[in-house]
């Protein structure tokens, strides 16, 4: 299946190789590059490239290109999945999942890598078991390590490979016993020029952080499950409770995971939290435009809106930009032509509001499009669909874990056209 | 980089494996002429007889791999270290060997011999990894050392050793495909291994090796699918594409009969016990009961968290399921183009944002027009028109031909697309407008008298417009439609005619192509411009223009020499040409497997395994049907069940496993694995159930006669233990003289079946009366509830003999949840709290030890929980467990075969869910226990309590 990989930072260096089977020559990447140069975003680089013998299967995460080898036949998603799963293991570690740290932890990542898979096909991929095979680093191991001559490297299988539960490693013992779940939701959105809605839907995603000792079996209820749509879940999830009793009934692994993602669709249960009202101008004459950006509050439930940011990529010709900030400052940066108004807080009384003038390259054409809005934006507790859990319980252990839930909304994608 | 450089690395301590010179450009000439005193250095630290510099020359070692340097001179010195004790040391000499045994065969021949010894280290860990290495050093020479360790392993009593065992299966293919008939074997055996930890693996090793030998499926179909919802997620996506392909060689079409036929099916498979006794072709369509199997098990799956698996099991459902069920999938699904329809619902998902990457929009686009209809093209068309205005010019190119092909698809809306699309003309942007006239030709073609004012506009823009496939296309519809325009038509060709020398060659090749018709429709006003073109083109510096310049020459301007050909010329240019059909760039793929890299690049990728069209007929379904011993014996192999000595006639065969190193740590997971015998049949489905049924009792019979035999030897089962702990449910001294006991009588409560009974003893020491005892302000956990006592009457003080009893009955829905309540009298009342032992909560029931295997076997998985413990120094023989188990729990005993082994079964009092407990007696007073329960809860509480009774 996967033959070989190689990690490609921005500027095209490869910084790790990894062969499977046999060892596949670096230069196949050439193909990669040549694709590269000639998309102007990383982004925009096609997930599969074919070429004369092998194809190239990556993705782009951290600013780092995760590019893998395939010979054969093999689903396109299978190897995105894992590469993707590669990379979250390396964020899991490491803390984050950048060219420097994994130089850092070269031996680590190769080790794990290693592990994670057999000729080609993924080996062990829960991070329970990674981690009782390949301790992460810490500093006060390595120093223990340097001078009794230890290692990182477990030297039994982890119980999880054999165990039905493969998330969860054995023997877990904590002192201060805690579970605590987080029901993130981001709203994809595009408004119009008029400010209606043209699409909207809401991704949520319920994140866990759970230290619990033994085998602890958890059931998490919602008051109203009935909203969710289009779940889908951890391994450890049963899914026969799921759908006959709408509660997530499962034995964690240790740790933090990602429990459930969902998504509400229903156009007329997503509030969108905010209105934007928006004027850009840009004159046929005297190369220069107008813009006037003022942001009110909409469907917020009575929670403060936070962390409120306009982001607009703004037309090649528009040269500079002289406008005014009754809240928070704006930055326009001149090579990559990014307007960011850094708003803050929404405060219903005195609605922000960022007006000027922009000028543009003298005797061009004015561009035909304006650029569309996006809005960065924070509501915390606060779960827009309204999705709230009604309790965890816990069985199988006897002490009294500590719980909690925070509830966060974000934008997501959320456009506005104009 | 200097010497010194390299002596400051050795001394740099553990985390020296990111310093920045190594980091450096690895090709960078600098460094090749202190790589060799470097590698010295690597040498003598591997020569040293300290683990610590060992570790550390290892990692840089491995660090120069991972940033692809040349490191093969250090082989002799790494290959030493192989049988290192030190863990990590020894994982990354294994790296390196995999790295570069293939360049250094002789010298990689050295470390075999370490390996082989570490195929029967009694640490699973170590022989699964002596074998992966073993298997990943490509090396011929040791092809036959690596099929006897395959086969070895294969038969491992560690699930893990197997599943490494699978994975080697492939590397010896690729390395020696000689060996192919003896790996099948290999396949095969391991195919019918029960763990889910194999499956994956064995299906990929199938998958790579044998994917055509289809026939060992059979036997292992239903345990596939049964054990698929366990199974990690890589393997499921492995299994499921390689079901995918087997139901297509053995089930019917279920959209054979279009319509009606998709209700029925639904639940047509109740009732096709004797499908194989009718003929199929006149039947209507019955679903087999193993192609619903695999839709069902598959289909919780579409919830998963790895999009992996959601593809897998959505190209299962397109290519299997009959066309009423197919829609599931699309919720699970909004990334993927497919059949229209399905996803009109989701239609605004795919609303392209300004920030998605081009490749998106592009795809999102694709699906836009795949589900545009009569309903939803003003829509669709109003968010084209956003698009248009978008910066990326590319997308913006993409999305006026989608609005081409939704014109062509949608007859109603072709004018007012059209109408857009000459709007566009009037676009600043000269790409935009040139994909439009594109398109726009596109469209005219369909019907083109109604058009002539479009043409004239498009005629106007040949001033204007630069991009030349553009005004190659104005140029051609010109000269097509040349009557509708017969007064602008000659003025182009003037023009053009001026600038002819400076237009690229596709804009030449209409002028002479637009010169040509009007020479035949209007030879007065153009004969002499013709001429003149032609005259140009014939020194053109382009081969292919001076050679159409020529041929058109002969074939309209009549000469003497001409043929006949000349007299056909009119009909060859103006013949009426049909509308071209706007197509989408995803067409033609349907052949491929969905989901599938050749589908993604429709091409052909290497190893894709043809998708079979449905058969005619469908092959003898009984082909799947698992006999229990027959299975067992066909792979000539003993399942690590009964490595455990389960049942007399097996154990014999199970010596042959006992061979291998039993490692204490081995154990563990090999119970688990004890996947039913009848798993085949379908754990609840009864839809499936009916085809093995007939079987199924037959064997039953069989066993029923070996049980009555062995009744005959074995002792008979014990009941369960009459000792009944007493609890103090209030104190004498808090309780004011009053106190009280309670014990579980294990008897059935009468009034409520669902309710454990609790005996209350009550005992009066205090020198007062104590009057109308009852019960009050019951609090309990929702659903648990209580059947209270009848209140009882006087009690004597001092009369110490005359205690009262009472019982009652608490439904404590299968928790050990307290049940709180107060204790009145008519003076006082006190708080008090029952809560039940997790052994309490269940009642013994009898099972036969067919019926225990055969619930076992359904109880799989997660609800499978085993432990190794030592026993008690009291507790060695069989009488004592019994007695300890059944005090522990109100279990009952199941009889058994073998003296190794005690069973016990019973089920939960409220939701009568099977509680099954195995405590297998090995040497030395080592024990494993093994407890099956649907609620998992209960299970792992009840594992504590009865290892709490016999460890101590």
């Amino acid at each position: 299946m996967i033959h070989s990989l190689f990690l490609i930072n921005h500027s095209g260096d490869i910084f790790l190789e990894k062969h499977w089977k046999s060892v596949i020559s670096r230069s196949v990447c050439d193909y990669f590059f040549e694709v590269k140069e000639k998309a102007v975003d990383p982004e925009n680089v096609p997930p599969v490239l074919q070429t004369p013998h092998h194809y190239l299967i990556s993705i782009y995460r951290g600013k780092l290109f995760f590019l893998s080898v395939v010979q054969t036949e093999v689903p396109p998603l299978f190897v995105i999945e894992f590469l993707h799963r590669v990379a979250d293991t390396f964020q899991d570690y490491f803390g984050e999942c950048s060219e420097g740290v994994i130089k850092d932890n070269l031996v680590t990542v190769y080790e794990l890598l290693e592990e994670m898979l057999d000729n080609g096909f993924p080996l062990a991929t829960e991070s329970n078991v990674l981690k009782e095979m390949i301790r992460p680093p810490n500093i006060l191991r390595s120093v223990v390590n340097t001078l009794t001559g230890g290692s990182n490297v477990g030297d039994t299988l982890p119980t999880g490979q054999l165990s039905n539960v493969p998330w969860r490693r054995a023997g877990v013992k904590y002192t201060n016993n805690e579970a605590y779940f987080d029901v993130v939701e981001e709203i994809d959105a595009i408004l119009d020029k008029s400010g209606t809605t043209v699409f909207a839907e809401i991704q949520g995603v319920v994140e866990a952080c759970v230290r619990l000792t033994g085998m602890p079996d958890l059931t998490l209820s919602f008051m109203n499950p009935r909203l969710l749509d289009d779940m889908s879940f951890h391994p450890c999830v049963r899914f026969k409770r799921w759908e006959s009793e709408r509660v997530l009934s499962f034995i964690p692994p240790d740790g933090n995971f990602t429990l459930m993602t969902y998504h509400v669709s229903s156009q007329n249960l997503v509030a969108i939290p905010v209105y934007v009202k928006q004027n850009i101008n840009f004159f046929e004459t005297g190369s220069c435009g107008r813009l006037d950006i003022t942001i009110g509050p909409k469907q917020n439930m009575g929670k403060t809106v936070e962390g409120l940011m306009v982001t607009i990529h703004m037309p090649k010709v528009v040269l500079s930009a002289n406008l005014t900030a009754t809240q928070g400052n704006y930055t326009y940066d001149l090579t990559t032509k990014v307007l960011v108004w850094d708003i803050g807080k929404l405060n219903p009384q005195k609605l922000p509001n960022l007006r000027g003038s922009l000028s543009m390259q003298a005797g061009a054409p004015k561009p035909e499009e304006n650029p569309s809005l996006n809005i960065d934006l924070k509501i915390q507790q606060l779960a827009i669909s309204g999705l709230k859990v009604s309790r965890l319980d816990m069985y199988g252990e006897k002490y009294k874990p500590f719980k909690g839930v925070k509830y966060l909304t974000k934008a997501g994608k959320f456009q506005v056209r104009t | 980089m200097s010497a010194s450089s390299a002596f400051n690395d050795e001394k740099g301590g553990s985390s020296s494996v990111g310093e920045p010179e190594y980091g450096h450009d690895p090709a960078s000439g600098g460094i090749f002429s202190s790589d060799y005193k470097r590698h010295d250095d690597l040498k003598e630290m591997l020569d040293s007889n300290k683990d610590s510099l060992k570790l550390e020359a290892m990692k840089r070692i491995v660090a120069m791999i991972a940033r692809g340097k040349n490191a093969s001179d250090l082989f002799p010195a790494v290959v030493k270290n192989v049988a290192c004790k030190n863990i990590e040391v020894k994982k990354l000499v294994y790296v390196y060997l995999v790295r570069y045994a293939e360049e250094q065969q002789d010298l990689a021949l050295l470390s075999i011999s370490t390996f082989q010894r570490g195929l029967k280290d009694p640490n699973q860990l170590i022989r699964a990894s002596a074998l992966r290495v073993l298997s990943s050093i490509r090396v011929t020479i040791i092809v036959p050392i690596m099929m006897l360790a395959i086969k070895e392993a294969a038969s491992d009593m560690s699930p893990y050793v197997r599943k490494t065992a699978a994975h080697a299966i492939p590397k010896l293919y690729s390395l020696d495909p000689e060996q192919k008939d003896q790996l099948i074997e290999v396949i095969e055996k391991l195919l019918a291994d029960k763990t889910t930890l194999v499956a994956g693996s064995v299906v990929m090793a199938f998958e790579e090796v044998c994917p055509e030998r289809i026939d060992l499926i059979h036997k292992n179909y239903r345990k596939l699918c049964n054990l698929l919802i366990d199974v990690e997620e890589w393997g499921q996506v492995v299994i499921i594409n390689m079901l995918t392909r087997y139901a297509r060689t053995q089930f019917l079409n279920p959209n054979i009969n279009e319509g009606g036929g998709g209700e029925k099916t639904f639940y047509g498979s109740d009732e096709d016990e004797d499908e194989d006794e009718e003929e199929k072709e006149k039947k209507p369509y019955v679903m087999d009961p193993d192609h619903r199997l695999l839709l069902r098990n598959t289909k919780p799956l579409l919830q998963s968290r790895n999009a992996a698996v959601v593809m897998a099991v959505a190209q299962l459902y397109f290519h299997l399921a009959p066309k009423a069920e197919v829609g599931v999938i699309a919720k699970a699904l909004q990334s993927s183009v497919l059949e229209p329809g399905m996803f009109e619902p989701y239609l605004k998902s795919f609303y392209i944002r300004s920030t998605d990457p081009t490749q998106i929009k592009v795809l999102k686009l694709e699906v836009l027009t795949n589900l545009a209809n009569e309903t939803n093209i003003s829509t669709i068309l109003r968010e084209f028109q956003t698009y248009i205005k978008s910066m990326d010019k590319d997308f913006v190119a993409a999305t006026i031909q989608a609005i081409g092909r939704c014109a062509t698809n949608i007859g109603e809306v072709r004018d007012t697309c059209l109408n857009g699309l000459v709007q566009l003309l009037s676009n600043r942007d000269e790409l935009v407008v040139a994909e439009s006239v594109v398109v726009i030709k596109k469209l005219l073609q369909m019907q083109p008298e109604k058009h002539s004012d479009i043409i004239k506009h498009m005629a106007k823009l040949t001033d204007n417009i630069q991009v030349p496939m553009a005004r190659a296309s104005i140029l051609w519809l010109i000269g097509e439609y040349c009557e509708h325009v017969p007064k602008i038509a000659p003025d182009v060709l003037r023009k053009m005619a001026k600038s002819f020398t400076n237009e690229e060659d596709i804009v030449k090749l209409q002028i002479i192509n637009l010169a040509a018709k009007l020479y035949l429709t209007n030879s007065k006003q153009t004969k002499l411009l013709t001429q003149y073109v032609l005259n140009l083109a014939k020194y053109d510096q382009n081969y292919d223009i001076r050679d159409r310049a020529r041929f058109i020459r002969q074939l309209i301007v009549p000469t003497e020499k001409s043929g006949a050909l000349s007299k056909y010329a009119k009909k060859l240019f103006l013949a009426l040409k049909p509308a071209p059909v706007l197509e989408s760039p995803f067409k033609d793929r349907d052949h491929f497997q969905l989901g599938s890299l050749s589908h993604l690049l429709n091409a052909k990728a290497g190893g894709y395994q043809e998708l079979p069209d449905w058969p005619e007929a469908a092959p003898d379904p009984s082909v799947r049907n698992v006999e229990v011993k027959e299975s067992v014996r066909a792979v000539g192999t003993v399942t690590y069940r009964d490595t455990g000595a389960l049942w007399g006639p097996q154990k014999m065969e199970g010596s042959e496993g006992c061979s291998f190193p039993r490692a204490s740590d081995s154990a563990s997971g090999s119970e688990s694995g004890s996947g039913s015998e009848e798993s085949g049949s379908g754990s609840e489905s009864e839809e499936s159930e009916e085809g093995s049924e007939s079987e199924e009792e037959e064997e039953e019979e069989e066993e029923k006669d070996k049980k009555k035999k062995k009744k005959e030897l074995k002792k008979p089962t014990i009941a369960p233990s009459s000792v009944l702990k007493n609890y103090e449910l209030l104190h004498r001294i808090t309780g004011e003289g009053l106190s009280v006991e309670y014990c579980f009588s294990r008897q059935p409560f009468s009034p409520d079946a669902n309710m454990v009974a609790v005996q209350m003893q009550f005992t009066n020491s205090a020198t007062s009366d104590t009057k109308n005892l009852h019960m009050e302000d019951v609090k309990l956990q929702s659903g648990m509830r209580v059947k209270e006592f009848p209140e009882i009457g006087e009690r004597e003080p001092e009369d110490i003999q005359c205690t009262a009893m009472a019982v009652m009955g608490i439904d404590f829905c299968d928790s050990t949840q307290a049940a709180n309540f107060q204790l009145c009298t008519h003076t006082r009342k006190f708080f008090v709290s029952i809560q039940p032992p997790v052994g309490e909560l269940m009642r013994p029931i009898f099972l036969t030890e067919n019926e225990f295997k055969k619930e076992q076997g359904q109880l799989m998985g997660m609800n499978e929980i085993t432990e190794k413990l030592t026993l008690d120094a009291k507790c060695r023989n069989e009488h004592a467990i019994v007695q300890r188990v059944t005090t522990a729990a109100n279990l009952s005993r199941v009889p058994c075969g073998s003296d190794k082994e005690c069973r016990f079964a019973g089920r939960t009092v409220t939701s009568s869910s099977l509680v099954l407990v195995t405590v297998a007696t090995k040497e030395e007073g080592a024990a494993q226990l093994t407890v099956n329960c649907e609620k998992m809860v209960i299970g792992t509480m009840l594992v504590k309590d009865i290892l709490l009774a016999l460890t101590q």
